[in-house]
């Protein structure tokens, strides 16, 4: 009985590339420091590369001490000076200003995404920048009514923000990050992801036509020692970041004892749970969409499927079918699911993660996809006969990998899923009201989604349980981590 | 090329799988954003003339009119050379024998909407009868529908026996199950309909009769090929789907395409898997076909409208 289905080739879609001959990106981005473009104190630069091609696409300021001390420094005279004083309407004035222009600029900004991250311009064009454009949006709304947001309590700033965002969604993560600490009144210095810095360095360009005071936000560009001048540096009162388990615990470690405030948004191994009544059709589109999102580059991708005894083989055969229509390739064409992994670095752990995972015995399938000769592909990945102690099943590997365990009972997937150092997100998929209540309540992680998986709204917070961190970016929630009550 | 039959193994029908809808929707919008342009639009353009069951559908038909429909079948718009030719043409009952006589030798099929049509509210008996009549006057395809009124009361039983009682009639006459998914006001029971219809022995599934809306909206025609993708699974057997009514425009056809091609395969992008029912779609079609031949549209009097 001949059962496959041939979803590809015999009517083949056009290639679709975005035009990138729109794009001019500078020779050379240099840091932006108290509303100028300033070159680095050492003179020093790095490339950043298309992770496409690995062709360089630009060359970035290096920041070192000094000109972390120069940010900072500048964002506290903003802070005194000027953001401080002025009215709660002015500074939402400001932000969304910020976010018609990143409209208006919402293509070159999605290519420019696509170009640096390697993600698919469907995602950077339809979800990353009018996204981003959204958090502005959203948080300029707050600006002016603080008082509402935290009724019989007085409202102040802490002072200035050090940020430090990831290279996953680099424009994503600077407006999570820059909008709420503007509309709560403090100034900002970030620092994006050395190999994706470019959108951030867009947006600098963008809040300097919108004239926003000099200072308000500084971007300044580098690599990890960059970032951890910036942590130290002693006239700080907000550290966010947005990144890995293992630096979330170093920056806390270097907090520790000092005024500074702290939230951290780490990594994560959800758990995305099928039961036997879910609509299986639209839980396996689900489970893609939760795990192969982004190249799997999400800190809270649904890397851990556990699927119902009663209905493993049928939604394991479902995603072997679904992996075949999946488009892998460049990132800026437009037919594209899955685009390139973010870098070299990124690229080897992954591969060092599908070694392990047979190392230790699991089942790899890989979806038929055809790969592009240069670049950094990874076919999306499954593994079968994985365990709890299985190490592919504990460890956050940040790719298109996913693992797949099957469960008996409910008590069992809870433990099964409970079971884990971190604590970010969790999807249920499931026809019964009552069972989504209950695992609500029982699962040990900041967003649970019923029938859905990884999506994103301004207005809904995000976080995590136990080492995927704490503090609550987006919504209401979100100003508190800005905000010193009294 | 009849294949399938009335199955001996049949689920429990209350147990046919959950369909939600959000997802669905989610899906369908995914299936619009392919390129489809150049080449592959062309390609894709001429597919969905070869799978154009062309329909007129009216109580003020005539011979006249159905031997204007057969001409039309034949001849799309002979200014462009080697244009395929629809599938089918689909007329009412007592118009068969008019259309096999006017289509001869030219291997489109004739459809006709028997048992009862749009309504179903006949006897059994009275849709054997309409159903024998249809195939004896030479029939190739025969588009029933179901008793919507004894599905939706929960009486699936009945439902199944007389899609079965009528798949019996067809003899050699393919036969094409017709929901009505408009009147059947969820996925959920569109999906349990089309089940029940494949294990009863349905050869095509069918969204509508064209008298009812919504029609064939790409979230219900997706839900069907969801089932027509199971049971081929569980039974090894092929089932065709025809959306049909709604779809007017080649850019909402060649979607459909991209929904059966990634969901089936590319074994069903032929006629004999897949259909488009409509009236007005070809026409749209050869628009877009000569726009990419000349590059500028033409006014819409340089198509004929039969």
């Amino acid at each position: 009985m001949a059962t496959d289905f041939d979803v590809n080739g015999g009517w083949n879609y056009a290639p679709s590339p975005e035009s990138t001959k729109h794009i001019q990106l500078k020779p050379r981005y240099e840091l932006f420091i108290g509303g100028a473009f300033v070159p680095p104190t050492a003179n020093r630069y790095f490339d950043t590369i298309n992770p496409a091609d690995e062709s360089v696409l630009t060359q970035i300021a290096y920041a070192d001490e000094t000109d972390v001390d120069l940010a900072v420094a500048a964002a506290r005279k903003a802070y005194t000076t000027v953001w401080s004083g002025i009215s709660p309407k002015e500074r939402a004035k400001y932000i969304y200003r910020i976010a018609r222009i990143m409209q208006e600029k919402a293509r070159e900004l999605a290519i420019v995404e696509s170009l640096d991250t390697g993600k698919p311009i469907r995602e950077s064009r339809d979800i990353d920048i009018p996204l981003a454009c959204n958090y502005f949006f959203y948080y300029a709304g707050w600006a002016d009514k603080l008082a509402y947001a935290f009724p019989n309590r007085t409202v102040a700033p802490l002072g200035v923000a050090g940020q430090i965002i990831p290279w996953n969604f680099p424009l994503l993560m600077a407006a999570w990050k820059i909008a709420p600490a503007l509309a709560t009144g403090n100034t900002v210095v970030l620092k994006p992801a050395e190999t994706t810095p470019l959108t951030a360095m867009l947006l600098a360009e963008i809040i300097q036509e919108a004239q926003l005071p000099a200072g308000v936000v500084n971007i300044i560009t580098g690599h990890g020692d960059t970032g951890a001048a910036l942590v130290n540096h002693p006239d700080i009162n907000k550290i966010a970041f947005t990144g890995s388990t293992a630096v979330g615990k170093l920056i806390q470690q270097a907090v520790a004892g000092t005024s500074k405030k702290l939230t951290l948004e780490l990594g994560g191994k959800s758990a995305n749970i099928v039961f036997e009544d879910a609509a299986i059709d639209q839980a396996v589109e689900g489970i893609i969409n939760g795990i192969f999102f982004n190249q799997g580059h999400v800190c809270c991708a649904g890397s851990r499927l556990f699927v119902q005894e009663s209905v493993a083989d049928e939604v394991i055969q479902k995603m072997k079918d679904r992996l075949a229509s999946l488009y892998v390739g460049n990132p800026l064409d437009k037919n594209t699911d899955i685009g390139a992994i973010n870098s070299k670095a990124q690229y080897e752990t992954i591969q060092q993660y599908i070694a392990l995972g047979k190392q230790e015995g699991a089942t790899i399938y890989e979806g038929p996809c055809d790969l592009p000769a240069s670049g950094y592909f990874i076919r999306p990945t499954l593994f079968t006969d994985v365990a709890q102690s299985s190490v592919i099943a504990q460890e956050e590997i940040f790719g298109p990998v996913l693992t797949i365990q099957t469960f008996r009972t409910i008590d069992e997937v809870i433990q099964k899923a409970n079971n884990s150092p971190y604590g970010l997100a969790a999807g249920v998929w499931t026809e019964k009201g009552s069972r989504i209540f209950n695992l609500s309540t029982q699962l040990k992680a900041g967003v649970i989604w019923a029938n859905t998986y990884n999506k994103f709204d301004p207005t809904s917070p995000f976080g995590g349980f136990k080492e995927s961190g704490f503090g609550r970016e987006g919504g209401l929630h979100g100003l508190r981590g800005y905000v010193e009550l009294s | 090329m009849i294949i399938n039959t009335t199955q001996t193994q049949i689920p429990d029908f209350r147990q046919t799988p959950n369909v939600d809808k959000v997802g669905v929707e989610e899906r369908c919008a995914r299936f619009q954003t392919r390129s489809l342009k150049g080449d592959t639009k062309i390609d894709g353009l001429k597919r969905v003339l070869s799978m154009i069951d062309l329909t007129t559908l009216e109580g003020k038909d005539t011979p006249g009119k159905v031997r204007q429909l057969c001409y039309k079948a034949q001849h799309l718009h002979d200014a462009y050379p080697d244009l395929p030719t629809v599938a089918a043409i689909c007329v009412y009952p007592t118009m068969v024998a008019e259309a096999k006589k006017a289509l001869g030798s030219s291997g489109i099929r004739v459809a006709s909407v028997a048992t009862g049509f749009s309504s179903g509210q006949a006897p059994l008996d009275v849709k054997l009868m309409d159903t024998r009549f249809t195939v004896e006057n030479g029939a190739d395809e025969i588009d029933m529908v179901i008793s919507r009124g004894r599905f939706l009361s929960g009486d699936y039983q009945f439902v199944f026996d007389e899609i079965a009682a009528i798949k019996a009639a067809c003899g050699t006459a393919r036969l094409k199950v017709i929901l009505e998914t408009g009147e059947l006001g969820s996925l959920d029971q569109v999906r349990r309909a089309s089940d029940i219809a494949m294990y009863a022995g349905a050869d095509f599934i069918k969204t509508s009769t064209g008298k009812i809306q919504p029609a064939a909206t790409m979230q219900v025609t997706y839900t069907m090929l969801c089932a027509i993708k199971d049971f081929y699974r569980k039974t090894g057997i092929r089932v065709g789907m025809k959306p049909a009514g709604g779809i007017s425009s080649a850019k909402l056809a060649l979607h459909n395409l991209v929904m059966v091609k990634e969901t089936l395969g590319v074994e069903w992008l032929t006629n004999d898997w897949f259909r488009f029912g409509a009236s007005s779609l070809a026409n749209d079609v050869l628009m877009q076909l000569v726009k990419q031949q000349s590059g500028n549209y033409q006014s819409a009097d340089y198509f004929s409208i039969d």
